[in-house]
């Protein structure tokens, strides 16, 4: 890993806890003695559009990911997924949330929305592996919708050679998640972690 | 990162820092007094922190009225030997820069940094102008930092700049380089103990007469070429050598790419990277033009460095061929990207064998958009929908200007309402409607938030009084400054650092204004406002909306505590006016019914908008 840069893409829409997500990895890689840097997207996006980091691991100064050059993309809706591809190559790895959200532009027309099994089909054709992770059911189960996001964390802790390990990264949480949420997002968090193990 | 981590006192200690709190931790170790600002993105988070923590680090903080007081704000507090601080969007400098050109001349006694954030690309603004070229205008030093430690660090190295040569200087990032993080190592931190200053009566000195401005001026002028020593001196600026076959010169964000793109590539490249870009460090460049036969300059938005080094060039007669936006070698507009910058670089060489991962193409799958929208039970899309119903009603065959301001309600340029039509700045709405009123018999119906009210629409209201002007004007009072995150305004009990302050009253300055006629309303209550709106657009000269409802960002209680919205399935005919016309995000159609997702925040105004009384609310 230390002479290879590891490309992190996270996308998905405003209100997420895509952000949050992305500072825990963040703040994980460094604790781990390692260079990290990661770009983000404020204003507009935070209406309901789109949001999407992107984080580098290793010697890098841009966070900026060249196109096809992603390691993994950590989708936190299926057609943002397929809106990132140009960032993937035949080897990249998706962690993929198998929950929409139908944009408010076709809500009155539901057929524009692609059906999941087609997204996934898409996703499989053109990159190395994808996890379908139903991270909206985990988070229910937790507790809370809103631990959704650690759920997709929990996933990503899982996949091989993923350069952050487990441990660091919840370390990072307790850091960065207010105390009283910390039993919810930790059984997302470990849910999502077994329901990736179990597609490995 | 924990906020408080930015107050840690001793140094070493590595953080995550995004670069706006790069900054903060940046003009905390500089040992301001201090700070004001008017909220933009991508600048905005510092404001937030320094709201949070002014009080605890012993700073005065304020979000100031607009761009132009702020800058007078600290321009005149360092003129008291204070070390201040003014931060602001790219946009916004255009608002201080009346203030911010003489305080060039007037110089500042105690330090004074002025970061100014630009939007290459506008993810968030109407323009994607370049501060560089103010800094010429100005003759004030420009810094340009490219990464949240530079950040920090150059503030610092501002602010001895500052004192040394008792000028202001600019700090400028781009979106992504304030929105980037990265390991930031700090450095010590003591609260500060100044918060009183003193001001020496000197006029000639601070007091630009014609015949003090001359010399001023001339003064200005020399400072600035004695500071052109300090850059082809400083450390900031620098030649990276890696026995390169071409140059490149490069700043900002722009030079993160430069770096990653010839490591990754193994491309032979020499690297002028410039952190303190104005006044240009004339010899150093001369050096580096000597020393490579192919340059390419690397920046962004407009090609100012470029104009410098052709300029340097051609002064003493340097044969070496110059590449960057003029021979379109790269781009002239938008940000770059690590793929722009290496198709560039490709360019200057005959062979260049790239070992790259093939991309994915896109997928031909038909994606839905996903643009920002107005959130669910937003007050502004209730005076949206009253707005237009009542033209609809009123007079469907006139057409309708709505000239529109800046804030979250500029999303109502989108269907179904597509009440907005004519924008250039903070606080335009208001003067364009007195042009439009004057140059046509088109309908005006204008719409302008409570914050940028204040900043930038009370001057063209009192011109739309006194020239008699006719519209109807709505100022969308959501009690907060919405679009960039949540900030107070002088509409708000509440100051910059958290303490009670007078409210200033709308109304009152409307009546003072002498403006007949003023209605404040719930928009919630759309139906009223329906009638409202027709009321005031029969009325001849400047009618005043009042929209006054909180917006959902600080109305989290009463949102709770309202009763859930439902629907009777028998009822409902399917005419899907509430899709259709009112267009809220939380409805959808779906097995042919219509139904209420979770995200509804419970305003009602679907209730009063459905014909056959189908949409109610649990008693």
């Amino acid at each position: 890993m230390k002479n290879k840069i590891y490309k992190i893409c996270v996308c998905g829409v405003g209100g997420q806890g895509i952000i949050k997500t992305s500072l825990i990895l963040g703040e994980a890689t460094l604790n781990n003695n390692e260079n990290v840097v990661m770009s983000e997207i404020h204003g507009m996006s935070q209406r309901g559009g789109v949001v999407s980091t992107e984080l580098k691991i290793g010697d890098a100064k841009s966070p900026i990911i060249e196109e096809g050059e992603a390691d993994i993309i950590i989708a936190f809706e299926p057609v943002e997924a397929l809106r990132t591809l140009e960032k993937t190559n035949k080897d990249t790895v998706i962690i993929l949330n198998t929950h929409p959200i139908i944009p408010a532009t076709i809500s009155n027309d539901e057929k524009a929305y692609p059906k999941l099994e087609v997204i996934i089909q898409e996703l499989e054709n053109k990159v190395a592996k994808v996890y379908p992770i139903d991270a909206y059911n985990i988070a229910l189960e937790a507790g809370h919708l809103l631990s959704i996001n650690m759920a997709l964390l929990g996933a990503t802790s899982a996949i091989k050679d993923f350069p952050v390990n487990k441990e660091l990264i919840i370390e990072s949480m307790k850091n960065n998640l207010s105390e009283k949420t910390i039993p919810i997002n930790m059984a997302s968090f470990n849910n999502g972690y077994e329901s990736c193990k179990k597609l490995q | 990162m924990n906020i408080n981590d930015l107050l840690i006192e001793e140094k070493n200690k590595k953080l995550f820092m995004l670069g706006n709190e790069a900054a903060v931790r940046g003009v905390l170790e500089s040992g301001i007094s201090l700070a004001a600002t008017y909220p933009g993105t991508p600048s905005s988070e510092i404001g937030d922190i320094l709201s949070k923590i002014a009080k605890e680090s012993n700073i005065y903080f304020e979000f100031s009225t607009n761009e132009k007081v702020a800058v007078e704000v600290a321009a005149s507090a360092a003129s008291t030997g204070l070390k201040t601080f003014t931060f602001m969007k790219h946009v916004g400098l255009n608002v201080a820069s009346d203030s911010v050109m003489t305080t060039a001349y007037n110089g500042v006694e105690g330090g004074l940094v002025i970061l100014v954030a630009d939007d290459p690309s506008t993810f968030s603004s109407q323009n994607e102008q370049d501060t560089r070229h103010f800094a010429r205008q100005s003759n004030i030093p420009l810094i340009e930092p490219s990464n949240p430690q530079e950040i920090k660090d150059m503030i610092k190295y501002a602010y001895e700049l500052s004192t040394k040569y008792n000028t202001p200087i600019i700090i400028r990032t781009t979106t992504r380089v304030s929105h980037m993080r990265g390991i930031v190592t700090i450095d010590e931190y003591t609260k500060n103990t100044t918060s009183k200053g003193l001001f020496k009566h000197e006029p000639m000195k601070h007091v630009p007469v014609p015949e003090a401005a001359r010399k001023m001026h001339k003064k200005l002028v020399e400072k600035i070429e004695e500071i052109r020593e300090e850059s082809n001196n400083s450390s900031i600026n620098q030649i990276i050598n890696n026995n390169g076959e071409i140059g490149v010169i490069t700043s900002g964000g722009a030079y993160n790419y430069v770096a990653d793109v010839i490591k990754e590539n193994n491309i032979k490249a020499n690297i002028l990277k410039i952190g303190l870009s104005h006044p240009f460090p004339e010899d150093l460049t001369r050096k580096f033009l000597e020393e490579n036969k192919e340059i390419l300059v690397i920046e962004e938005v407009d090609p100012i460095m470029e104009y410098e080094v052709l300029a340097i060039a051609g002064k003493y007669y340097i044969n070496t061929n110059i590449h960057g936006k003029k021979d379109n070698t790269l781009p002239l507009i938008l940000e770059y990207t690590p793929d722009i910058v290496l198709d560039g670089i490709k360019k200057l060489f005959d062979n260049l064998t790239i070992n790259k991962p093939i991309k994915n193409t896109p997928t031909e799958i038909q994606l839905p958009t996903r643009p920002a929208t107005l959130c669910s039970g937003c007050p502004h899309r209730a005076a949206y929908y009253a707005a237009t119903t009542a033209i609809k009603k009123l007079n469907p065959e006139k057409d309708t200007i709505y000239p529109t301001d800046i804030g979250c309600y500029t999303l109502g340029i989108a269907p179904p309402y597509e009440a907005a039509n004519y924008l250039l700045a903070m606080g335009s709405s208001i003067g364009t409607s007195c042009g439009f009123s004057k140059s046509t018999d088109q309908e005006i119906i204008s719409f302008i938030g409570d914050s940028t009210f204040f900043h930038g629409g009370i001057p063209p209201l009192i011109n739309a009084v006194h020239s008699q002007a006719n519209f109807t004007l709505v100022i969308l009072d959501n009690r907060i400054t919405a679009m960039t995150g949540g900030q107070t305004n002088p509409g708000i009990p509440i100051d910059g650092m958290g303490q009670e302050a007078p409210a200033i009253s709308i109304e009152k300055i409307l009546k003072a204004l002498d403006i007949k006629f003023i209605e404040t309303i719930n928009p919630l209550n759309v139906l009223d406002m329906i009638d409202i709106f027709k009321k005031a657009l029969d009325y001849e000269g400047v009618s005043v909306i009042i929209s006054k409802y909180p917006c959902n960002l600080i109305n989290k209680k009463a949102i709770k505590d309202k009763n859930k919205i439902f629907i009777e399935e028998d009822k409902c005919i399917l005419c899907q006016k509430c899709l259709n016309e009112l267009a809220c995000p939380s409805m959808s159609l779906h097995d042919n019914k219509i139904e209420i997702d979770n995200s509804c925040t419970k305003c009602g105004v679907c209730i009063q908008v459905c014909p056959t009384d189908t949409i109610k609310r649990e008693d």
